[in-house]
């Protein structure tokens, strides 16, 4: 089978294009070339650095594959870095990697991928993919299969948050080489093949921000970011002033300038009002909701006429909280705990698990 | 099969050239500067090789300077020249617009330094219009470098009217010649420049080896400081048996100039027709009629050249979207920009060059396969802009 491998220069996305060559498929390395890499600029060590990208050829030189870099600059610019942007200044958190794995990896890079006659497209993620045979009408061959998005088997590092938004057609040309195994293992292969990465950090910050101030590239993004508004308390009360709603997250305690509530409790950002230039602050304990408002909901299973029972995850390190989901309308969703959960983010996304099956997902609304 | 025709990036050595520099780094180790018995030899075969180049090009033996290749002889000429002109007040270099890198980016260099830079428009068939040279030249114009062919298109400029005017003016011509030397005859009297570079492993010479031919009495200073080699004008102890390599291919390539010529240009000429006849919707880019004989430049309607490029190295046919420098970054070739080609047909053309070891069973692999990798790339074209219309 030919399977083109998004190769990050990374040890997991190594490892995967490592065992798929070492199982004799044939396999392509394509590596995104997401924005400009300015002179200069080398030592990001991040996943799409100039760095990434000459470690994901020495890997692919290593293994004897090709390896192809393809300039994906406009399309991450406009789906991944625009929606970025777009989303602090409209007062929410985004989740970027999702972005682009939804409408850049498994959309973009898999029609290329196709246009170079490969059947499947593997990445580095720590998930898990499966066919699960469907009843089918005839009873033969033509069994239609649902595709399962699983977690990955080691806990610690699953990314099946992430890989919410892949449809069927997505998932049926996914592979997730790593998925089933522990990072210990994967790093222990990497070793093993001697593969130029095998002992290079694990990538952590987005991308594209080097220097980690998402703030300062916001405000070089999007210029005419509003820079200065106030603190308010729940009772609309004026606290203290900011400079700009995109400089916050709900949830949000250190970096607020301000000491504490009257009370002497700790201040929490609890809501962002972009429109007012309103930061409102409290105590943690009003950051606890029971419901949330989905959108654009993803489901990997038929779409549910009744309400069903799920754990419900709803940012990357969330430990997945039991809850009532209901479809309420195409793309809708609407999600109740069963016990309140702090800090529940707007433009973050809300997975739905049957244990380590996703059920689906959307973008959290409110 | 693997189908090379990446000829304008690099070429594969000749046999005989293999032979030479294999043979050269046993035997000939010797510094060519030493006095002792290993320096003369090494010396000799650099005279030899200085004799063979002189031989390709109609220049003198002593009118020759060896350099790491056509960048560093690029950069000389330039530079070098700029450097002993400045003192007399002019401070003014003109480029054509389609120039290599390494005269572009040597030209910024100067601009830097607070010299005047002025690019030369082509037309749409890539050839710069002696009339727009005559209108850029001043007064205080020093240096004029102008490609003798372009290694995308291979268009052929009009060094020898272009001269004329250059001189009238007191001003010198530099001529990139690295994609011309070993393809075409190459004489530089005739030419009329200055300065020409080239290098050798654009004619099936090793990587590594280039040279600088400077017309006698031509002012220039060293940009490589040191020693007191090649008659002071490029210090470093010379790269002996990789200019050895230069030699025996310059021998090679001016014993059978006009019919490899001939052949390559029967063998691309076929490829041409063949592309133009069984893929719809393709264009020869440049002036089809001034062309080095071994290389096209074509523009395929509707396909990514990235992606055609890639699915033709699965195939195992190898060519180039454009100078291989700029193929890394993928921006659109600054050559095609200049000649007027829409930014989508830019973006959309591949480089066929062709060479020594090209054979006719080859342009007919690349016949056969293209019509179908096209047609798949047109084929999802379509279907994303219909699922996102």
């Amino acid at each position: 089978m030919r399977i083109v491998v998004a190769m990050s220069g990374g040890v997991d996305s190594s490892v995967a294009a490592a065992l798929l060559a070492e199982q004799g498929h044939d396999v392509i390395g394509l590596s995104m070339q997401l924005y400009d890499q300015g002179e200069g600029q080398s030592s990001f060590g991040s996943c799409c650095s100039i760095d990434g990208l000459n470690d994901a050829r020495r890997v692919a030189a290593a293994i004897n594959i090709p390896h192809y870099v393809l300039n994906f600059e406009r399309q991450f610019q406009e789906q991944v870095v625009s929606n970025f942007v777009n989303e602090y200044v409209a007062g929410r958190t985004p989740l970027p990697c999702a972005r682009c794995n939804g409408d850049l990896k498994f959309a973009t890079l898999a029609e290329r991928a196709e246009s170079f006659g490969a059947d499947a497209v593997a990445t580095g993620h720590y998930a898990r993919v499966e066919a699960l045979p469907l009843p089918g009408e005839d009873g033969g061959r033509s069994q239609p299969v649902r595709y399962v998005l699983k977690r990955g088997l080691d806990a610690s590092k699953d990314q099946s948050y992430f890989l919410f938004s892949l449809t069927q057609a997505q998932l049926a040309r996914a592979v997730f080489p790593v998925g089933d195994r522990p990072k210990t293992a994967v790093r222990a292969y990497a070793r093993l093949r001697n593969l130029p990465v095998a002992d290079k950090p694990d990538s952590q910050e987005i991308c594209f921000i080097p220097d980690h101030d998402y703030r300062g590239f916001v405000e070089k993004q999007r210029p005419d970011t509003p820079r200065a508004g106030q603190f308010v308390d729940e009772r609309g009360a004026v606290v203290g002033a900011h400079e700009g709603v995109h400089r916050f997250t709900i949830g949000q305690r250190r970096g607020l300038g301000l000491s504490s509530s009257p009370s002497g409790t700790p201040l929490y950002v609890l809501a962002l009002r972009p429109a007012e230039q309103q930061v409102v602050v409290g105590p943690k304990s009003s950051l606890e909701r029971t419901t949330l408002q989905a959108s654009d909901v993803n489901w990997l299973i038929d779409t549910p006429t009744v309400p069903i029972r799920a754990a419900v995850q709803i940012r990357h390190r969330h430990q997945a909280a039991p809850a009532t989901v209901r479809a309420t309308a195409p793309g809708q969703a609407t999600v109740t705990f069963d016990t309140p959960q702090i800090a529940i983010t707007p433009g973050q996304a809300a997975v739905f698990y049957d244990g380590e099956i996703v059920l689906g997902g959307g973008w959290i609304e409110s | 099969m693997r189908v090379y025709f990446d000829y304008n990036a690099t070429t594969p050595l000749a046999p005989e050239v293999i032979d030479a520099v294999a043979r050269a780094s046993r035997e000939t180790f010797g510094n060519a500067s030493s006095v002792h018995h290993f320096g003369q030899q090494a010396k000799a075969a650099l005279d030899d090789a200085r004799s063979e180049l002189a031989t390709l090009i109609h220049g003198d033996p002593s009118e020759i300077v060896f350099t790491s290749g056509g960048t560093e002889a690029d950069n000389m000429a330039i530079r070098g020249t700029a450097e002993a002109i400045e003192p007399t007040g002019r401070r003014h270099v003109i480029a054509s617009a389609i120039e290599h890198e390494a005269v572009l980016n040597t030209l910024k260099a100067l601009a830097r330094r607070g010299w005047r830079t002025t690019l030369l428009p082509v037309d749409d068939s890539g050839i710069v219009a002696p009339d727009r040279l005559r209108e850029a030249l001043a007064d205080d114009t020093a240096l004029v470098s102008i490609m003798h062919a372009n290694n995308e298109i291979g268009t052929i400029q009009p060094i020898a009217e272009l001269a004329q005017l250059v001189h009238a003016r007191g001003a010198l011509l530099h001529t990139d010649a690295v994609q011309s030397v070993g393809k075409i005859p190459v004489d530089v009297r005739a030419l009329g420049a200055d300065l020409l570079s080239l290098s050798a492993h654009k004619f099936n010479g090793p990587k590594g080896a280039g040279a600088l031919w400077i017309k006698r009495g031509t002012r220039m200073l060293p940009i490589v400081t040191g020693g007191k080699h090649e008659r002071n004008r490029r210090a470093g102890t010379e790269n002996v048996p990789a200019i050895v390599g230069l030699g025996v291919a310059a021998r090679l390539a001016g014993g059978k100039l006009d019919a490899e010529a001939a052949r390559v240009a029967a063998l691309r000429d076929h490829l041409e027709e063949g592309i133009l006849r069984g893929v719809p919707g393709t264009a020869v880019n440049g002036a089809r009629g001034s062309r080095v004989p071994n290389t096209s430049n074509i523009s395929f309607d509707r396909v990514e050249a990235e992606s055609l490029l890639i699915a033709l190295d699965l195939e195992g046919i190898a060519v180039s979207t454009g100078s291989a420098c700029s193929s890394g970054t993928l921006e659109p070739s600054h050559v095609l920009r200049a000649m007027g080609l829409s930014t989508h047909r830019t973006q959309n053309s591949l480089r066929f060059s062709l060479g020594m070891f090209s054979t006719e069973a080859e342009v007919d692999r690349v016949v056969e396969v293209l019509p179908r990798l096209v047609e798949k790339l047109r084929g999802l074209t379509q279907k994303s802009v219909g699922a996102r219309g």
